[in-house]
């Protein structure tokens, strides 16, 4: 009973893992097929400006959020400013904002006919005043750095709250002042976690749809789109996609090699250290460049969110919202309990299964995080059509008349992508609360007589409900604010908030996007809160 | 003393407070460090004597008092020499290795200005010296733990310091790897002609380790001694409680010396100074009872921890008085057993005025570690 229990376990597993394996296989194998003329017209014409926009992008993000994310992390744990309290946890709110949001804001904010520049020429009296243009290269750069540079924050400071202090110690103590101190010692030794916050920035940049379409600023996930929606041909999709997959897992790989490193650069925190006391000037140069940042990441676009949302409030908010909203909860909801229920058997079968195997199985099955949406988009849909069809097909054999799609164009086909792109983020609290539940404690509920079920009901549960809870809300988040898989996926009519938010920004009504966007900004703050809380604990 | 007027201290400590988070750790602490020397500040954890040694090092402002080094001010309130200015080498605790520099690469870190020939001399002569040439390459994960701590004292002498400050050394390694360590490190520091205060709750570390050893808790130095005063003389109670093992006994005092105790009169090196008839606590370490089986002062036994060599006994007196001894431990005697003692009766001895005066004398002191619950104050 129990061994064929365990087998059905394994089963779900595989199958689970299979959610991205095949995406995945579908995708490298559209080169199996001839080349179309679009293909054709790709590759001599927008092929380079592809690699040529996704290079300068990731690069300048990368840069853009090494030097914020690593300045702010310093400042706020390793110095001592006014302010930086409040500063420490603050810098993370700009998480909330999913980069689309602060795209569209940043560009009705910075526009040529935007508040700002109207404010300025009326100021100046100048009719044409020289201003950056928002919509560019450096742009899109800018608005991806603010939004994404707390990943970098995050996790380096954690790299400097665990040793930094104490290692500039050691360094002044021989002879090392703060400015080598921090060259030769402390960000060498953070180097291995600033590189996993860079992975994750590049991973986020790489998958980003929703801001460089309103920059207009063409990359492969905006390509992948066009060619499916503009130019009907999946095909070229799904070839596109496979280059932004080869980019992708080239990064993936690169941060596994990495990612060992760090174990060995785990310093026990010794006795708390005291922070460098920054001078006036030094102090008041911090206080104004966390405040800059803040501003422009978080402050500004939230308030100038706020505003338009309310005056749009009084002639936009009608019963589409009521659909909008239903919509986006409901996928949110349903996707949050299947991924969690997934992560669940996943941990489960690597428990009761000691081998390699179902390791193995696990790291397929979360490697969704880095595939960007607009691939598993494709990757998921091309399977789905073709099972279909060979349902349609069945059912015309066997009944002798025409079943309508099952599969495609439903919202399961949703549910499906968005279990395979979030599993990562259900599987690590889950993962986390069952490494809690060490084996001696089934053997101690089984010495005292509980049963097998028993003992998941009775012990694991209650144990597992903390890292449930955190994975569910999380999922919950990411669905809330995903945009290319719904977007390509839904079913006819089926709008969501991000949906709204794409179709509002498209066509350049920024005003009546920020209603949608402050409810998805609200539901971001959600983990933050949970991440704050958490922090608070250790 | 040798010489104490003459030389100049290398480090010197003036009425020094020093507060942390606010609260007031180290309160009005003085003492000086000749060259050459081995000091230790030994007391409870959250005695203060951290905080006093990061003082040292310039971790933490003064907040009244100076600190002098090498006769040059260096802290004073509102001021601090920073640490990488002060040539002051520092092991810490957790060691503080530097877990992205190979083992060489640690030890020159502090060598700035070097000739390569010099580093590579320096390097060169540590390693061997430490016997760690055979882990020049290795990173510290990859090292032991006595290992790790010798490259933290490698990295610490290479840049040649007058002066060295060790905090809790040992408090990571095994017990018989500490023994031995401190041994090998107090050799090693003699050799380089350093200077170096050290910080431990342990003893034996401080015993091994320094000529001289000031005792701290809530921030005071209680007593600047030897080993041998802070055993047998312990200026407090507190003192006394917490260097070593004994029993105290009541007793009257007698004058010129002399305590009237349970098993007789004895004669006291270090006499209170209090009036006649006064009721004092004397304190009889281990070793100042002798097992006699000649003698007519007998005693029960009524505990005993075999310890190797020795067997260390708990005593009953005729009257309910309980003492410690120390015997060899062929004379292997069973609980409930009569044995005869003698209790030394040279200046050994060391007394103490109990600080609030029981008139009636207890039954018997604690005997063990814990002497009593009161602490001096």
């Amino acid at each position: 009973m129990a061994g064929s229990r365990l087998d059905g376990l394994r089963a779900a597993a595989t199958a689970i893992a299979l959610l991205v394996a095949i995406p995945v296989a579908v995708v490298f194998s559209s080169w199996l097929a001839p080349a179309t003329d679009i293909w054709r017209h790709f590759a001599a014409y927008v092929l380079g400006d592809l690699l040529r926009n996704t290079f300068w992008l990731a690069l300048g993000v990368c840069l853009g959020t090494l030097l914020v994310g690593v300045s702010l992390a310093w400042l706020t744990t390793m110095c001592e400013f006014p302010g930086r309290r409040v500063f420490a946890w603050a810098l993370m709110l700009p998480l909330a904002l999913p980069t689309y949001v602060l795209a569209f804001v940043s560009r009705g904010l910075f526009d040529y006919t935007g508040p700002v520049q109207t404010a300025l020429r009326s100021w100046s009296g100048a009719a044409d005043l020289w201003f950056p243009r928002i919509q560019s290269t450096g742009g899109v750069i800018t608005v991806l750095t603010l939004a994404l540079y707390p990943y970098v924050y995050l996790i380096t400071r954690n790299a400097f709250r665990t040793q930094g202090v104490r290692m500039m110690e050691v360094a002044q103590s021989l002879g090392h002042g703060h400015v080598s101190g921090f060259f030769r010692v402390a960000l060498p030794m953070a180097r291995p976690w600033i590189a996993g916050g860079l992975a994750l920035v590049l991973m986020e940049t790489l998958a980003d749809f929703g801001a460089v379409a309103i920059f207009n600023y063409d990359t492969f996930t905006t390509a992948i789109y066009k060619a499916w929606y503009s130019l009907f041909s999946l095909p070229a999709a799904a070839q596109l996609a496979s280059m932004l997959l080869l980019i992708v897992l080239a990064l993936v790989l690169t941060e596994a090699v990495l990612r060992p490193r760090r174990r060995y650069h785990t310093a026990r925190p010794g006795a708390p250290g005291r922070r460098i006391v920054l001078s006036r000037r030094l102090a008041a140069f911090a206080f104004f460049y966390c405040a800059a940042i803040l501003a422009l990441a978080f402050v500004l676009p939230m308030g100038q969110l706020l505003l338009w949302a309310y005056e749009v409030l009084p002639h936009d908010l009608d019963g589409r919202y009521l659909d909008f909203l239903g919509h986006t909860l409901t996928l949110a909801l349903a996707a949050a309990a299947l991924t969690a229920a997934a992560a669940l058997i996943l941990v489960y079968a690597v428990r009761h299964n000691s081998g390699g195997a179902m390791r193995a199985v696990t790291r397929i099955a979360t490697l969704g995080y880095a595939v960007p949406g607009a691939v598993l988009a494709v990757g998921i849909f091309i399977p789905v059509a073709w099972l279909d069809n060979q349902l349609i097909l069945m059912a015309r054999g066997l009944f002798a008349r025409d079943a309508g799609l099952l599969i495609q164009g439903t919202i399961l086909i949703m549910l499906l992508a968005y279990v395979s792109r979030f599993l990562a983020v259900a599987h690590n609290p889950i993962e986390a609360a069952m490494h809690r539940v060490a084996p001696h404690i089934d053997e101690a509920a089984r010495g005292l007589g509980l049963g097998r079920l028993a003992t998941v009901w009775r012990v694991h549960l209650p144990m597992l409900r903390g890292g449930l809870f955190t994975a569910v809300i999380l999922v919950f988040v990411e669905v809330m604010k995903e945009m290319p898989i719904t977007l390509m996926l839904r079913p006819f009519g089926w709008d969501t908030l991000a949906v709204r938010i794409f179709e509002m920004t498209s066509e350049g009504e920024w005003r009546r996007a920020a209603l949608p966007a402050v409810a998805l900004v609200l539901a971001g703050l959600i983990p933050i809160a949970l991440l704050l809380r958490r922090a608070d604990k250790t | 003393m040798p010489e104490t007027s003459t030389a100049t201290p290398l480090l010197e400590v003036r009425h020094v407070s020093l507060a942390y988070d606010g609260h007031r750790v180290v309160h009005d602490v003085s003492f000086a460090v000749l060259p050459g020397r081995m000091v230790c500040l030994l007391g409870p954890s959250g005695c203060g004597k951290t905080t006093m040694l990061r003082a040292i090092a310039g971790f933490e402002p003064v907040e009244q008092g100076e600190i002098m080094l090498a006769g040059r001010s260096a802290s004073r309130p509102g001021w601090t020499l920073p640490p990488e200015k002060r040539g002051i080498g520092m092991v810490f605790q957790d060691y503080g290795l530097f877990p992205h520099l190979n083992v060489a690469d640690n030890v020159t870190f502090g060598l700035r200005g070097v000739s390569r020939d010099e580093r590579e001399r320096r390097l060169t002569e540590l390693l061997e010296t430490m016997g760690l040439m055979a882990a020049r390459r290795r990173l510290p994960h990859e090292l032991s733990g006595g290992q790790q701590q010798r490259v933290a004292l490698a990295r610490a002498l290479a840049p040649r310091p007058a002066l060295i400050l060790m905090d809790e050394p040992f408090s990571s390694l095994d017990v018989e790897l500490r023994e031995r360590l401190s041994q090998e490190l107090r050799e090693l520091l003699q050799r380089h002609n350093v200077t170096a205060v050290m910080v431990t709750h342990h003893q034996n570390e401080a015993f091994a380790m320094a000529d001289e050893i000031g005792v701290m808790s809530d921030g005071h130095i209680r007593q600047w001694d030897n080993a041998y005063n802070l055993y047998h003389r312990p200026a407090s109670r507190f003192v006394a409680d917490f260097i070593g093992e004994g029993a105290l006994l009541p007793g009257a005092v007698l004058g010129d010396g002399r305590v009237e105790i349970e098993t007789g009169v004895i004669t006291t090196g270090h006499a209170p100074a209090c009036r006649v008839g006064r009721i004092v606590d004397v304190l009889l370490r281990p070793d100042d009872v002798v097992h006699d089986d000649g003698s007519d002062l007998k005693a029960e036994v009524t505990h005993k921890a075999f310890r190797g060599a020795e067997i260390l006994y708990t005593l009953r007196l005729a009257r309910g008085g309980r003492v410690l001894a120390l015997v060899a431990s062929h004379h292997n005697h069973a609980i409930g057993e009569k044995i005869g003692i003698r209790i030394l009766p040279d200046d050994i001895v060391a007394s103490r005025v109990n600080p609030a005066p029981r008139p009636d004398p207890r039954p018997g002191a604690t005997p063990h570690r814990s002497l009593s619950g009161d602490r001096a104050g």
